[in-house]
């Protein structure tokens, strides 16, 4: 059963993205970039993505998933140095190529040669973060 | 392009409904880079087939939607190598370090009001706006 939802789940995020442009890293970067020709698309995209997950928020109140168990726990709070600087690094790479993590997988199939070695690129990146994490946490304590 | 915020809207909300999906049914945030991540280093092999099935989906829709498209898709991405290269290199290892990309942080954190999400957006939409007006319009290296 978990199987089969996470199957329709990422069908309906595949489909989402490729419907609404976001592997096209042109209309990302148009978004982007301010000073150059904006792109309004990806506001709607966010916007009309955070609709149904808003009610979804609402209706996890007091029940239980499909599956059983339970839902996340309420977010944490702290803005620590690992969400900033992990978010900058992440907007540094994102803003480069027009790539972030959905499109770079929804697009694997026809984002030609550079498509694989972003993704190559992007798997041993998440490989070295442990190790970068954990070299941050000793920056941040020393400081 | 004057019905690309259309389509924009569209895809937003199949996005949100996939999200919508997950939680409710697996009572799990829809991330795409702590789903990939957690295969990556081993953290979430407990959960190895849900994150195959899911990245299964996300590849296989695009695929389906395909022919449906009479003009040529066209992704417009770099041919620069060292581009794609470090760009491919932040974007693992800062979404792992923040636990979270786009995903997780903006969709699914943002519509929970989390202050975590919020902030990540922030600081990433800020960090690839800077970086492209510096390596655009600047630099004009890409």
């Amino acid at each position: 059963m978990r199987i089969f939802i996470s199957l329709i789940s990422g069908l309906l995020f595949g489909g989402g993205l490729f419907i609404s442009g976001m592997t096209d890293t042109a209309k990302v970067q148009g978004w982007l970039d301010v000073f150059g020709n904006w792109d309004p698309t990806l506001a709607f995209v966010m916007g009309g993505a955070i609709i149904p997950m808003f009610f979804a928020w609402q209706f996890t109140k007091g029940r239980h998933p499909l599956v059983g168990g339970d839902f996340p726990a309420p977010p944490r709070t702290e803005i620590d140095h690992r969400l900033v600087i992990g978010s900058v690094l992440f907007g540094m790479g994102w803003g480069l190529a027009g790539l972030c993590p959905g499109p770079a997988i929804a697009s694997i199939t026809y984002n030609g040669m550079g498509g694989v070695i972003f993704m190559v690129s992007m798997l041993a990146g998440m490989l070295a973060a442990p190790a970068v994490g954990r070299g941050l946490d000793r920056a941040a304590t020393a400081a | 392009m004057e019905t690309d915020w259309i389509w924009g809207l569209v895809g937003g909300l199949l996005i949100g409904t996939g999200g919508a999906v997950y939680l409710l049914g697996n009572g799990r945030i829809m991330g795409a880079s702590g789903i990939v991540g957690g295969l990556v280093d081993g953290s979430g092999w407990s959960t190895l087939w849900e994150r195959v099935a899911f990245l299964a989906g996300v590849v296989i829709m695009p695929l389906i939607l395909w022919p449906l498209y009479s003009v040529k898709i066209d992704t417009h991405l770099t041919d620069k190598m060292w581009v794609i290269i470090v760009a491919g290199l932040l974007v693992g290892v800062g979404t792992r370090i923040a636990n979270g990309c786009t995903s997780g942080h903006g969709v699914c954190g943002i519509s929970r009001l989390s202050m975590r999400g919020i902030i990540a957006t922030v600081f990433y939409i800020l960090a690839g706006g800077l970086m492209l007006a510096l390596f655009r319009h600047v630099l004009g290296l890409i």
